[in-house]
């Protein structure tokens, strides 16, 4: 015991020593989930348009109102002439240019019917969507305000409700998946490289003729970093909830318990690719080609799994991230236990049984 | 086993498929003897020295280090031994006082002890003024007699040294062995694998290593009498060149 307290402390030696892993440890975490929240989103706001108004009358400056009014758009300007729209675009600062035709309250009054074009600069097609949609329901919401006295005959309404993220906000999108990433990266990379450290400096050989066993030295390395994630997962969970009011509707003795879960996971796969490598540049590459970018594209953190072409669905499944989103998610957004999540727990252990098994037996060979 | 030999190895085999890396090597090593464990690279010096530390399996023979089993007591071999590589390793982020309290602490030495014999090793080396500088910062040749001195901190019976001295100046090769000689003299028993022939000429007996066996082994004056050349450098080219 006494032998593994100052292996330890060696190990936080090295880590605060190092200001490059000082910075992964705890200047990423802060950075990304601070990036994603607010600069990184898909919701809109402020949006700058520009009307086309043919008409100018009550009606159109009732719906001009409407839409400034609204936070989503703000405009801003006016143009005169079909032959301005382009350039209007190209300036580059709006994204949607709303075209009223001629006479527009006349024929809205008098033939129940009038045209209204909304143009928008697909360049970005999420957000073009987006402005459309929010367009088309604010007016939609002003006929109905027109409509309040009359019935019409046939009518389906249909009512949506978004339920475990009625706002919509992205920020709940992606603090699990922030977490996720950051857990991995923390894990399974700083812990491979710390590991093909005392390798490629030949530490490894003397703590091996030690009295120490090898169980010992791989324990004594990643237990610094058991303690450094779960130290980042709480620092990301509080951020979410002060800075971005995100709420936790599950247990969070769960939570801590499934992050604890998943971190082992990936020290354990930290741990192999440290067995596979021999030097540190070889570590990282493994880690960021063979780790980075699958929990970033194939997890569901960004791309939904289930619009994903077959192949890369059933690839997904490998992937230990997928399943602690969905654990993270689960909890945090719709607030369910155990008794849901045992499957996707389940699996996260089998995976990282198997991770330390294929590491012990690749240590053995390399023993030999 | 006598109370004399520390090391004892009879048709020590390492076979790595069907590549024979080291072939029946027998021999024995005495108590506070500097014995000498010479061979070109690939030879399977590295090999054979991986076998009598405990970190690699024989594939057959026998072999008995500090009095323990290679086979069966492998976790008391190494607490009773003393390793340094060829590869310089200390850390480097760690200071000097750092770097000592850690490698005596996964021997085992109690808070006092370590204290005790830290104060005497950097007294001894000189060290005084660099205690708590980062190792990292210190010139090669001192780095490798710490180096050298950390190995010995737990009192081993016998030190393993691979290649000690690749790299350093003549005068620091010179320093380093005389830490060598002392601790000869004190009674630990030194097994050395070297480049330098002029460093065989230093050890009680040599060992010459050529493809996977031992062609020659006896004191460096004998040998040299009989391949009938002066020096330890034309012993080895002979045995070398076939």
């Amino acid at each position: 015991m006494k032998r593994f307290v100052g292996f330890i402390k060696k190990e936080f030696y090295h880590i605060f020593r190092d200001r490059r892993s000082l910075f992964i440890l705890f200047g990423m975490p802060i950075a990304q989930i601070l990036l994603f929240g607010f600069a990184i989103t898909n919701e809109i706001n402020n949006v700058e348009i520009a009307i086309l108004d043919h008409s100018k009358d009550a009606t159109t400056k009732e719906i001009i109102n409407k839409i400034s009014a609204s936070k989503y758009f703000s405009i801003n300007e006016f143009i005169e002439r079909e032959s301005e729209i382009e350039n209007a675009f190209k300036k580059g600062k709006i994204k949607a240019v709303l075209n009223f035709e001629k006479d527009f309250s006349k024929n809205f009054i008098k033939e129940k019917h009038a045209n209204i074009q909304v143009i928008t600069d697909a360049t970005d097609p999420n957000t073009a969507n987006t402005i459309s949609n929010y367009v088309n329901a604010i007016i939609k919401q002003y006929q109905k305000e027109l409509n309040k006295d009359v019935t019409i005959a046939y009518q389906v309404i249909p009512e949506t409700r978004m339920v475990y993220n009625p706002e919509l906000k992205s920020v709940y999108m992606f603090v699990p998946g922030v977490m996720t990433v950051i857990l991995m990266l923390v894990s399974a990379m700083m812990t491979s490289i710390s590991i093909t450290r005392e390798k490629e400096l030949g530490t490894m050989e003397i703590l091996l003729v030690s009295p120490l066993k090898p169980s010992q030295v791989i324990i004594g390395k990643v237990f610094p970093y058991i303690f450094l994630s779960i130290i980042n997962a709480t620092v990301i969970v509080l951020l979410s909830i002060f800075i971005f009011n995100m709420p936790i509707h599950g247990s969070l003795v769960l939570l801590a318990f499934e992050s604890v879960v998943f971190i082992i996971t990936a020290l354990a796969l930290g741990i192999l690719i440290s067995t596979i490598s021999a030097t540190q540049q070889t570590a990282m590459m493994i880690s960021l080609m063979g780790l980075m970018l699958p929990v970033i594209l194939l997890s569901g953190f960004i791309f939904p799994i289930s619009s994903m072409p077959l192949p890369l669905q059933f690839i997904s499944n490998i992937i230990p991230a997928k399943w602690f989103i969905i654990i993270i998610k689960g909890i945090m957004l719709k607030g369910v236990g155990l008794q849901f999540l045992w499957k996707e727990t389940l699996i996260l252990l089998v995976m990282t049984v198997f991770f330390i098994g294929l590491s012990v037996k690749k240590y053995k060979i390399r023993l030999e | 086993m006598s109370n004399n030999k520390v090391i004892l190895a009879e048709g020590l085999t390492k076979m790595f498929g069907d590549f024979t890396a080291v072939n029946a090597i027998t021999f024995n090593v005495e108590k506070g003897e500097i014995f000498g464990f010479l061979g070109a690279n690939g030879a399977g010096k590295t090999t054979a020295m991986k076998m009598l530390i405990g970190i690699s399996n024989p594939t057959s023979g026998k072999a008995n280090v500090a009095g323990f089993d290679v086979f069966t007591h492998a976790e008391d071999i190494k607490k009773n031994i003393g390793y340094m590589s060829q590869k310089f390793a200390l850390y480097d982020d760690l200071t000097v006082k750092e770097n000592i309290t850690f490698f005596a602490g996964i021997y085992g030495l109690s808070k006092n002890e370590i204290k005790e014999k830290r104060a005497i090793l950097i007294k001894e080396l000189g060290l005084e003024n660099v205690t708590n500088k980062l190792v990292g910062s210190l010139p090669l040749g001192w780095k490798q007699k710490l180096s050298f001195s950390v190995s010995l901190i737990h009192n081993p019976k016998i030190v393993f040294l691979d290649e000690p001295t690749g790299g350093v100046d003549p005068i620091t090769r010179r320093q380093f062995w005389e830490l060598i000689y002392k601790a000869a003299n004190e009674g630990t028993t030194v097994f050395v694998t070297t480049h330098y022939m002029d460093e065989a000429e230093y050890c009680d007996r040599v060992s010459i290593m050529v493809n996977g066996k031992i062609e020659a082994l006896d004191t460096p004056k004998n040998l040299k009498k009989q391949y009938k050349v002066s020096n330890m450098n034309d012993v080895f080219l002979k045995l070398a060149r076939g």
